[in-house]
């Protein structure tokens, strides 16, 4: 009697149970005869012959194979419908020793995802993509996917798939392959055991594609789904072997492994103290010097609003830098016409001492109008009690409202004075620091410094605000008690 | 660890019954045609495949129809 030993038996990497709704821990979720089951098995005698359990990332998709999670003892991300080559690139640069293989359905591939693993495989990405093609939508029971055959019945093509109505297969592995970046593309099929074992040789190759670091890599798996296409398992697999291998030919796609140069290693991350000099952030923002309730009770609403050009929404993200930069709970919105210059712009800032909850200023505290027509938009939502700056020599006398603060000042002018009204923006910005002292002055200067970009902008924008501050200064003394009340929150209105 | 066969036979599988759907892959790959399916019902409600206990020359082709992770184990003759 020979001695026998073990040749064949579940590989390593699988869990011994799945812990899936209780009881079905021996079994995996798929349907008696399911392509993905083999698949899988592949994969996992790939990752447990090169040794690599340690290091893989799987990516699993949206579709039937969801699950992978719950058989691969490996780590694991699932991942938005279609984005499964997006995280993966994402994984695999972040952790550039780890290896990441992500798996998906042709539904999700081929259709909503297209666009992802088009660009993956063309950056070239150090990823390994399994894509597992049945074409049909399988786990939502049965839809025309784009890889569906012309003439097959599905229930969004109940008289079958007509090449006029519903175009033709997508074949993903001979376009994939027609680009310059991928390492590896080959498409292989589960329709007898020859293609199986020529499958497992291919998605071994693909993965070690990756461990070589020589570039994308993907294995296209032409796989039976017995349950929607009404068959039973053996006559699933003729139909893989017999007509599907017919229009999508099973051979190698494009096989660079002999010539490709391993990718070099990415540059270590940066150490994470070393960010704010990286980003040029303060090392850290002095206490403010605002009253005490603008700094408590913050929760103030403003809408900036002028011609595109006008430096709108420049404004507004200083306030909103300036704001963070001293610790304040901050949202910036812009909103623009498709125009670079003179369409009209706005933003909404908020700045509050607790955290924003919509970015949207509806009503606003702050109304910064650098023309008529936003003058006339948008001073029916200012709070009673608000503050308005206007850009001009005075404010129309059909825009006037007797419940708000309202001031005009020709900023672009003043700006003008100073060397260009392209800095009018920042004279505004000056103004509404010296009536409403809502951050300080040392900290708005420093994040001026980081958002202007050249000395000689910066040095015309620090006159523009200075003077912006005087023309206030000048104007009103006593703006600050009137709308303090309109910029701190309706809550602390009630406790005082 | 090495087991000892019955009979004089290459190589012999043992199947999960529990773990097997019984969708009849392996023993359509089945090459020496020693696998049927079992006409009892395993506890998910399937008729497992069954190994007739002679004949396995221990190629391991079913292991590779099989598409459970660990339905199939493969035994064969040391060399």
């Amino acid at each position: 009697m020979p001695e026998m030993k073990q040749t064949h038996g579940k590989a390593q990497c699988f869990y011994d149970t799945y812990e899936r709704k209780g009881e079905l821990t021996h079994q995996t979720h798929y349907c008696p005869g399911c392509g993905h089951g083999i698949s899988m098995k592949l994969l996992a005698e790939a990752i447990d012959e090169l040794g690599i359990r340690d290091r893989v990332i799987l990516v699993s998709p949206v579709g039937c194979s969801v699950f992978l999670y719950y058989y691969f003892d490996v780590g694991n991300v699932q991942v938005a419908h279609g984005r499964a080559p997006a995280v993966a690139t994402g994984l695999k640069r972040a952790r550039p020793d780890s290896i990441v293989i992500s798996y998906q359905g042709d539904g999700d591939l081929a259709a909503i995802g297209s666009s992802e693993i088009l660009h993956a495989a063309n950056r070239g990405e150090l990823i390994t993509c399994l894509f597992a093609n049945n074409a049909i939508y399988g786990m939502t029971g049965g839809q025309m996917a784009p890889t569906t055959l012309l003439g097959r019945k599905t229930t969004t093509t109940p008289f079958g798939r007509d090449k006029i109505k519903d175009g033709y297969p997508l074949h993903v592995s001979e376009v994939l392959s027609s680009l310059e970046a991928p390492v590896f593309v080959e498409r292989v099929a589960l329709g007898s055991t020859k293609q199986i074992l020529a499958a497992k040789r291919a998605i071994r190759k693909a993965v070690e594609t990756q461990v070589k670091g020589l570039g994308f890599s993907l294995v296209e798996i032409l796989s039976p789904c017995p349950t929607i296409w009404k068959q039973d398992p053996v006559e699933a697999q003729k139909f893989v072997r017999e007509t599907m291998a017919e229009v999508y030919p099973v051979s190698n796609k494009c096989d660079r492994t002999a010539t490709a140069e391993p990718h070099p290693a990415p540059a270590p991350a940066p150490d994470l103290d070393e960010l704010p000099r990286i980003l040029k952030l303060p090392a850290a923002a002095p206490a403010g010097t605002a009253p005490r309730a603008l700094r408590e009770d913050l929760d103030c609403r403003i809408k900036i609003a002028g011609f595109g050009g006008q430096g709108v929404l420049l404004l507004g993200q200083l306030l909103a830098e300036a704001g963070m930069d001293d610790g304040l709970e901050v949202s910036w919105l812009p909103s623009y016409g498709p125009e670079m210059r003179s369409g009209t712009s706005n933003c909404h800032v908020r700045l509050a001492s607790k955290p924003v909850d919509s970015p949207l200023v509806t009503k606003s505290s702050v109304l910064i109008a650098l023309n008529e027509p936003s003058l006339d938009k948008f001073l029916e939502e200012v709070e009673p009690g608000g503050l308005v700056l206007y850009n001009g020599d005075e404010i129309p006398e059909d825009a006037r409202r007797q419940d708000v603060t309202m001031r005009a000042l020709p900023f672009f002018e003043i700006a003008d004075e100073v060397g260009t009204a392209k800095a009018g923006n920042i004279v505004v910005l000056g103004a509404l620091l010296e009536a409403l002292p809502l951050l300080p002055a040392e900290i708005v200067d420093r994040a001026m410094a980081r958002v202007v970009k050249g000395e000689k902008w910066l040095e015309i924008d620090r006159k523009a605000m200075e003077r912006g501050r005087q023309a206030m200064n000048a104007v009103v003394s006593a703006v600050v008690s009137a709308v303090v009340s309109a910029v701190v929150s309706k809550e602390a209105h009630c406790h005082a | 660890m090495p087991v000892t066969a019955m009979r004089e036979d290459r190589g012999f599988i043992e199947i999960n019954a529990q773990e097997c759907k019984g969708c009849g892959l392996c023993v359509e790959a089945c090459v020496q045609k020693v696998l049927h399916l079992s006409p009892h019902l395993n506890h998910y409600g399937y008729h497992p495949a069954e190994y007739d206990g002679r004949g396995c020359n221990g190629c391991g082709v079913c292991f590779y129809a099989c598409p459970e992770p660990g339905a199939i184990r493969v035994f064969k003759a040391v060399a």
